[in-house]
């Protein structure tokens, strides 16, 4: 798994990369209320604004963690955001992306990095 | 003292036992204040709504007005800042007031209390410093103005706060909404009333500095309570439908655009025995026999998307009735719930109007408030 310093996780299938947001980040959201995904087959630059996340709290949005195309997203949250607060690094999954390179993965933060950086 | 300063943000009496507790403290009205507890703000409101919740609220201020000669002098001084009867308020009762400007807009909203020979005050934390000038200026004549500096003030809410509550202090049994006590602890004298602002039964509690944090704990002690942050405090307000100063009103909303109309008793209105007389008496007299421009209302989003404040409304073309004041999503109701000001051709129960959220319209509709009943024990 790599990690973003947005709080995001990557994890590569097969010639795809999984795409969610850490239990740190979960937790600091609190409890979700509503996920917005976006279109299937939008191809996005790393930094755009993909997903927006709505908790009780306040709405937060999720960005593209690198260049590439979303090719599948995650409906369950659609009806079970709480999903995101359940299984942040598992079932709660947002998207996946179609990559030309998956080499850009290396220059993200592996766990201990990760862990280091929210201390 | 009860405070320490911080990084410019005040510190009060229970802050030592938020973090024992796992509170997250963040920046509110100049104060650091828990925001919500481990349990999180969706837990802590539907703990609220079926049990008890407590809620340090000691960054209010709590203003004592002692009269100079004689209590329905300073009554009466206090009808000339608010639209508000106080004098026919009784001994051991409690109101809801609005300090009123020139132009009709709420300066502040606040509870006052008839205690016999003085009243009791308490206002919202943003607003204490200017609460406390404006007394100062318009009252000194027939009261001494006394911030009361040495009490933190506790909230506990939710239908079984009486149970709790009465084990430690059985006289708050009797109280009706709206009553108030000075009732003892533990050799204390506690300030008791029965009353709060979520929408549910139970009581706003006065306790001196140096018993404020045996007191919350003694509270916390017993089966039915659970520490409740400000986060689950704006969500159970919302839901029952009550205004958030600086959000839902502020100086530029009249009482009467704010729905805030049975807040104004028949004395002073047209007619009444002390008609009039309080700032801005000219546009809330005529915005209650003509109507206001604009009306507070309840609004609920279809679908599950929130609409939060400055959530622009509209209704066929690109031009807004009216705008969010105050959205989110109300756990109790389970799905998102809002209010805020539209024109009043449009406050209609029923209007179904369209918010902008990020760029798309999202159907809502105009909704009666509160949006969860309430359970006062009237």
């Amino acid at each position: 798994m790599k990690y973003t310093k947005d709080h995001e996780w990557l994890r590569v299938d097969g010639d795809l990369v999984v795409v969610g947001i850490t239990q740190h980040a979960a937790t600091a959201l609190g409890d979700v209320v509503f996920v917005e995904l976006p279109e299937v087959e939008t191809v996005v630059a790393e930094g755009d604004e993909v997903c927006v996340i709505e908790s009780v709290k306040a709405a937060s949005d999720i960005l593209a963690p690198v260049d590439g195309e979303i090719v599948e997203v995650n409906e369950k949250l659609a009806d079970s955001p709480s999903l995101v607060n359940e299984d942040p690094q598992g079932a709660a999954w947002f998207f996946k992306m179609k990559l030309d390179d998956l080499s850009v993965l290396d220059d993200l933060m592996d766990e201990d990095e990760y862990n280091e950086l929210i201390g | 003292m009860g405070a320490r300063v911080t990084e410019n943000l005040l510190r009060l009496g229970l802050h030592d036992l938020h973090v024992a507790l796992g509170g997250k403290m963040v920046p509110f009205a100049g104060h650091e204040m828990p925001v919500q507890y481990p349990a999180g703000v969706m837990k802590e409101h539907l703990h609220t709504r079926v049990a008890a919740g407590l809620f340090d609220v000691s960054h209010m201020g709590q203003v004592i007005l002692q009269p100079r000669d004689s209590y329905e002098s300073v009554a009466l001084a206090l009808e000339t800042l608010m639209p508000v009867d106080v004098l026919g308020v009784a001994q051991g009762r409690q109101r809801y007031g609005l300090f009123t400007n020139e132009t009709g807009g709420i300066l502040d909203d606040l509870m006052f209390a008839n205690r016999g020979d003085h009243v009791f005050v308490v206002v919202n934390a943003a607003c204490k410093a200017a609460d406390i000038a404006h007394m100062t200026a318009h009252l000194s004549g027939v009261a001494e103005v006394i911030p009361v500096t040495d009490r933190g003030l506790l909230a506990l809410q939710g239908p079984q706060a009486e149970t709790a509550l009465a084990r430690l202090v059985p006289g708050a049994a009797a109280m009706r909404f709206m009553d108030v006590a000075i009732l003892p602890w533990a050799g204390v004298d506690l300030w008791i009333s029965r009353s709060g602002y979520t929408g549910e039964d139970g009581y706003e509690v006065s306790v001196p500095y140096a018993q404020l944090e045996a007191f919350a704990r003694a509270l916390l002690d017993q089966p039915e309570v659970m520490p409740i942050g400000l986060g689950a405090r704006d969500s159970l307000r919302l839901e029952a439908g009550l205004c958030l100063y600086g959000h839902d009103i502020d100086t530029t909303t009249s009482p009467v655009e704010a729905g805030l109309v049975w807040a104004i008793q028949k004395a002073r209105k047209a007619g009444g025995a002390r008609a009039g007389g309080f700032p801005g008496a000219t546009r809330i007299l005529d915005e209650l026999a003509n109507g206001p421009e604009r009306l507070r209302v309840g609004l609920l989003p279809e679908g599950r998307v929130p609409m939060r404040e400055h959530t622009d409304l509209f209704a066929d073309d690109a031009t807004p009735v009216g705008q969010v004041t105050s959205g989110g999503f109300g756990p109790s109701v389970a799905a998102p719930i809002a209010m805020g000001y539209v024109a009043t051709a449009f406050a209609t129960i029923g209007t179904r109007l369209e918010g902008d959220v990020r760029g798309k319209r999202q159907p809502v509709t105009v909704a009666s408030t509160p949006f969860q009943p309430t359970t006062y024990k009237r």
